[in-house]
């Protein structure tokens, strides 16, 4: 089973992705920000990983760049989930090395598609 | 729930006037589309509202298009697209393709002529005329506008794609111009006549046909292979088929929901 981590500081977010993936097939991990979901990464490479912006600690951005760095770390497919829905936001993202880019609010139905746009599911 | 012979009632008119057929099972639909209605014009009731219906042509318009059913987002099911870049683009042949006539029949807020459009950009050398028809004047003026929300850009579009094809205007989504000139809408009844609508090319008819009885089904179908080429292709939606109902279609063997008329079929086994 494929592991998706969910990095975001809401806990109500956070519960709320894990439902999705999980009823898309995925085993699910939580953090709560970009130090924590970093940690977790040297441990254990996810498949996926759903990845707010703003964040204490360390925020989306800065772990995207770390993560692309570590060994392994080119292999998860990284998809922004997130309120900055600016432009130059997503630009930034998508040349850091994010597969997709969701712009809050969202459902399943649109989680269900990006992760297929990406050949997740 | 509206009483048995005023869904019958209801059912006629909204029958003659689109070919929606409204069965017994679909009170909670009439309640759900209807009681939004019947508020904004200020009647007590669904049932109120069918009864002034009657003697209300313009009523009885407003009452039918909101039972239509509108859905629709981009690259809808996929498939048929990547049928369009993997089997037709190639079984037409560059001459062809630099001038391609597509109908996307029933097209709603738009989603499914402008995936048509970003895909040929996409591709290159297909420089397609795209007519996109509606039953319903508001909806089709809001895929004229090419404007989408946030919601409608993310679901069946890579993020590649809404930054490639998009402005963005506020929390909004803008189709850019270029693509916005590839598409014309104009207002079409499918159970009116459209000769006028000229020959095509490709004909997009998917997921309207469901909600018309069999006769007007076959009828439909047969007029539409009258507009189409002798070697157009017809799409239709995925649980949808021609088969049983008219000739003038052949399925393309292993291409579900791509039709062909039969002097057309030899022409996708060659290519």
């Amino acid at each position: 089973m494929k592991t998706c981590l969910v990095v975001d500081d809401s806990r109500v977010i956070r519960k709320v992705a894990r439902k999705i993936v999980e009823d898309m097939g995925f085993a699910c991990e939580e953090a709560a920000d970009g130090q924590q979901a970093l940690d977790y990464c040297r441990k254990n490479m996810p498949e996926a990983i759903l990845l707010d912006w703003n964040m204490p600690v360390m925020n989306g951005l800065d772990f995207l760049i770390a993560l692309r760095e570590e060994e392994g770390g080119r292999k998860p497919i990284v998809v922004f989930c997130t309120t900055e829905n600016d432009m130059s936001n997503i630009t930034q993202a998508l040349r850091a090395g994010a597969d997709e880019y969701v712009m809050k609010p969202f459902d399943g139905d649109i989680i269900e598609s990006k992760f297929a746009e990406v050949g997740l599911v | 729930m509206l009483p048995e012979h005023k869904h019958q009632i209801l059912a006629a008119e909204v029958k003659k006037r689109s070919g929606l057929v409204l069965g017994p099972e679909k009170g909670y639909l009439i309640e759900s589309r209807l009681a939004p209605v019947a508020r904004a014009e200020g009647m007590a009731s669904v049932e109120a509202l069918v009864d002034a219906m009657r003697m209300d042509q313009r009523l009885a318009k407003v009452v039918t298009e909101a039972l239509c059913t509108h859905e629709t987002f981009f690259f809808r099911d996929r498939t048929p697209f990547d049928m369009f870049q993997n089997v037709i683009i190639p079984a037409m042949g560059p001459a062809r393709t630099s001038n391609l006539r597509i109908w996307s029949a029933a097209c709603s807020s738009g989603q499914e002529p402008y995936s048509l459009a970003i895909l040929a950009n996409e591709m290159g050398r297909v420089r397609p005329d795209i007519l996109a028809t509606d039953i319903s004047p508001n909806v089709l003026e809001k895929a004229k506008a090419g404007l989408y929300s946030q919601f409608e850009v993310q679901r069946g579009m890579a993020i590649q794609r809404l930054v490639k094809h998009f402005d963005q205007m506020g929390d909004s989504w803008k189709i850019k111009p270029m693509l916005r000139q590839m598409v014309r809408f104009e207002v079409l009844n499918l159970l009116d006549d459209f000769r006028h609508l000229g020959k095509f090319d490709v004909v997009f008819c998917r997921n309207v046909l469901i909600y018309f009885d069999v006769e007007d089904k076959r009828r439909v179908l047969e007029r539409i292979a009258n507009q189409l080429q002798p070697d157009g292709f017809l799409i239709l939606g995925a649980a949808e088929t021609v088969v049983g109902l008219t000739n003038a279609f052949r399925p393309v063997p292993g291409q579900r929901g791509l039709y062909a008329k039969p002097e057309g079929l030899a022409k996708i086994a060659a290519a």
